[in-house]
C-alpha cells in the first residue's frame, strides 16, 4: 500500500518519538552510570553527568566482586550452551529419524512440559537439587535447564526435511550412529544451531529464577542474583547498580549486533520465537 | 536375518525411520534423564507434597485436602491471584494494542525500518531484574520521571511507594519489556496476509478503517490467539520483574501469585501450603492453554 507523503510524514514522526521513548531509559541509565555520587542524587537531574566518572566501574570490580559474578555467569552460559546444543540436537535427531516404540509418546511428553511452569515446581525442584547435592553449585544452573523442549522440538522439525537417502548411504558405507550424528547431522544442522545458541545464550545470561532456586552461597552468584541482591538491601548504592547493569547488557548488545538480521528479520519470516 | 538383507529391506521400505533397536533411546537419554529429574519428578513431589504439611525439616504430615480447603478461605492468596488478573486484564490489551500498531506501521515501506524494529526488540533482550532497575532509577523519588513532572507544574509522585502507581509503574516496565517480542510476533503475521486482498478492497474503494476492520483484524486471528494467550500466560507468572522493581511493594500491593508462592514456600517454609497454591496456580494456567488450544482451532478455521 502506498502512503501519502502527509500520512507518511505523520508516520515518521509518530515512530522516531516511540523510538525515543524505547531508547530512553536504557539511555539514561548509561549515563547516569557515569556521573559522580553528588551528580547522582542531586535534584533536579542532570542530564550529562559533570564531572564524568569511571569510579562506579571500577568499584563494582573492586568492591563489589562483579568480576566474580560475571565470571560465574559466563561459565554458567557457555557451558549450559554447549550442552544444550549437544542433547537437544541428540534428541531431535532420534525423534526425527528413528522410528522406535514410544516416540510420539517421547515428543509429546517434551513438549507436553512447556506447560508446566518452573515457577510453580521451584520448592520440589530446590529439594531434587539438594538431594542430588548440586544445590550451591554451578552444575545446578547448567545442567536441569539444558534440556529445553523447544530446543529439541526446533531440531526435530528441522531435521525431518533431511533426506533419508543421506543416511542410508553413509550406514551402507558402515558409518555407525554416533559417527552420522557426529557427522552428517551436527553439520547440516548448524543453522538452528546457531538459532538455538542465540537463545540459550540469553535464557542463561537473562536468567533469575535457576540462580534463585539453585544458589545460595554468596560466592557462586550469577549477575542477575547479585544485582537483586543489591536492590534488596537497605541503602542501595546506586552507582555501582547503574555501573554493573551497563556491564551486563554489554554481552547481550554484542550478540544482539552480530545477529541482529537473524533475529529481528528471520523471526518475522519465520513466525516463531 | 544378515546385515544385507535387513539394509536391504530399509531401503525397500523407504520408510521415513529406522528401526535401530535400542540406539535410538541412547540418544534421547541425556533429555529424557534432565527432564524426568528436574521437570516429571518435581511436578509429582509438588503434587504430593501438597497434600501434606510440611515445613522442609520436620518428618511430614498428611492433611489430606486441608490445604486446598484453606487455600479457599486464605484472603492473602485470592488478593494475590486478583492482582495479578487485574494486572494481566490490562497488560494483556495494552500489549495488544500497541505492538499490533507498531507492527503495523513497521511493515509500510519506510526507511530506517530496520533500526525501528531493533529498537523496539531491543528491552526483549534485556534481563528483567535490568527492566526493573532501570524503571526502579527512572519512577524513584529523585527519578527524572519526577523531575519531568515538576517541570509541567505538578507536585512530585512516589510512584514506588503510592499503591496505584506502584501498579502503574509494575504495567509500564511490563509493556516496554515485552513488545518488541509481540511486535515482531505481529509482523509476521500481517506479512503473511495475501496483498490481492488489499488490492481487492482499495478497488472498492474501502476506507482505511473498514480495511482493518473487515480485512486485517479477521485474517491474524491466528495471530491475535497466539499473542494473548503467551502474554497472558506470562503476566500470570510475572516475578522477576516486579520483584526488581517494587519488591513486591508498597506493603503488598504488588505482590503478585508466583512472588506470594514463593514467600509461602521460602519465607514461611510452609512447603506444602505453596505446593497446593502451585497447583492451583497451574490449573489456571492449563485452563488458559487449554482454551488456546480451542480458540486456535477456531482461529484456523
Amino acid at each position: 500500500m502506498e502512503l501519502k507523503s502527509s500520512a507518511k510524514t505523520a508516520l515518521y514522526i509518530i515512530l522516531f518519538l516511540l523510538a525515543a521513548l524505547w531508547l530512553f531509559p536504557v539511555l539514561w541509565i548509561v549515563i547516569s552510570s557515569f556521573k559522580t555520587n553528588n551528580d547522582l542524587y542531586s535534584f533536579p537531574p542532570r542530564f550529562w553527568p559533570q564531572p564524568f566518572t569511571f569510579e562506579h566501574f571500577t568499584d563494582a570490580f573492586e568492591k563489589g566482586n562483579f568480576g566474580r559474578y560475571f565470571m560465574n555467569s559466563a561459565i554458567v552460559t557457555v557451558s549450559s550452551t554447549i550442552l544444550l546444543l549437544l542433547i537437544n540436537s541428540m534428541a531431535g535427531f532420534a525423534l526425527a529419524k528413528y522410528k522406535f516404540k514410544g516416540d510420539a509418546l517421547l515428543l509429546v511428553g517434551f513438549v507436553s512440559t512447556l506447560m508446566i511452569p518452573l515457577e510453580v515446581i521451584m520448592i520440589p525442584i530446590f529439594k531434587v537439587l539438594s538431594f542430588l547435592g548440586m544445590f550451591n553449585s554451578l552444575l545446578a544452573l547448567i545442567i536441569p535447564p539444558a534440556a529445553t523442549p523447544t530446543g529439541v522440538f526446533l531440531l526435530r522439525q528441522y531435521l525431518l526435511t533431511v533426506p533419508d537417502e543421506l543416511l542410508e548411504a553413509a550406514r551402507m558405507d558402515g558409518a555407525s550412529e554416533w559417527r552420522i550424528y557426529s557427522r552428517i547431522i551436527l553439520p547440516i544442522s548448524k543453522p538452528i544451531l546457531a538459532v538455538l545458541a542465540i537463545f540459550s545464550f540469553m535464557w542463561r545470561w537473562d536468567d533469575f529464577l535457576w540462580p534463585l532456586i539453585g544458589i545460595s552461597d554468596p560466592s557462586l552468584y550469577t549477575i542477575q542474583l547479585a544485582l537483586s541482591n543489591f536492590i534488596g538491601e537497605f541503602n542501595v548504592d546506586w552507582g555501582s547498580l547503574l555501573a554493573m547493569s551497563v556491564i551486563t547488557m554489554i554481552p547481550v548488545l554484542v550478540v544482539f549486533i552480530i545477529f541482529q538480521r537473524q533475529f529481528v528479520s528471520g523471526m518475522v519470516t519465520s513466525g516463531m520465537k | 536375518m544378515s546385515a544385507q538383507a535387513s539394509a536391504a529391506k530399509s531401503v525397500k521400505r523407504r520408510s521415513p525411520n529406522q528401526s535401530m533397536g535400542w540406539i535410538p533411546y541412547l540418544f534421547v537419554l541425556p533429555n529424557l534423564l534432565i527432564f524426568t529429574t528436574f521437570i516429571v519428578i518435581p511436578t509429582i513431589i509438588g503434587f504430593i507434597y501438597s497434600f501434606h504439611e510440611y515445613d522442609g525439616l520436620n518428618p511430614m504430615e498428611f492433611v489430606g485436602f486441608d490445604n486446598y480447603k484453606e487455600i479457599f478461605t486464605n484472603g492473602e492468596f485470592w488478593t494475590a491471584l486478583g492482582k495479578t488478573a487485574m494486572y494481566a486484564v490490562i497488560v494483556v490489551p495494552l500489549i495488544y494494542c500497541i505492538s499490533l500498531a507498531i507492527a503495523m506501521m513497521l511493515i509500510q515501506p519506510l526507511r530506517f525500518k530496520g533500526l525501528f524494529r531493533s529498537v523496539f526488540y531491543w528491552p526483549t533482550m534485556i534481563s528483567y531484574i535490568i527492566v526493573g532497575l532501570t524503571w526502579k532509577w527512572i519512577f524513584g523519588d529523585f527519578g527524572i520521571l519526577n523531575y519531568m513532572m515538576t517541570l509541567f507544574g505538578s507536585s512530585p509522585v512516589h510512584f514506588l511507594s503510592d499503591s496505584f502507581f506502584a501498579n502503574v509503574s509494575v504495567i509500564i516496565a511490563t509493556v516496554w519489556s515485552r513488545l518488541g517480542f509481540y511486535m515482531v510476533i505481529f509482523m509476521a503475521g500481517l506479512q503473511a496476509i495475501p496483498t490481492d486482498f488489499y488490492e481487492a478492497a482499495r478497488l472498492d474503494g474501502a476506507s482505511k478503517p473498514r480495511v482493518f476492520w473487515s480485512i486485517t483484524l479477521p485474517l491474524i486471528k491466528p495471530t491475535t490467539v497466539l499473542v494473548v494467550m503467551l502474554s497472558l500466560i506470562e503476566a500470570f507468572k510475572a516475578y522477576p520483574l516486579l520483584f526488581a522493581l517494587t519488591g513486591g511493594g508498597p506493603g503488598k500491593e504488588t505482590t503478585y501469585i508466583v512472588q506470594y508462592i514463593y514467600e509461602t514456600g521460602f519465607a514461611k517454609q510452609e512447603l506444602g501450603m505453596a505446593s497446593a497454591m502451585s497447583v492451583v496456580l497451574f490449573l489456571l494456567i492449563s485452563i488458559f492453554t487449554a482454551l488456546q488450544f480451542r480458540l486456535s482451532k477456531g482461529g484456523a478455521d
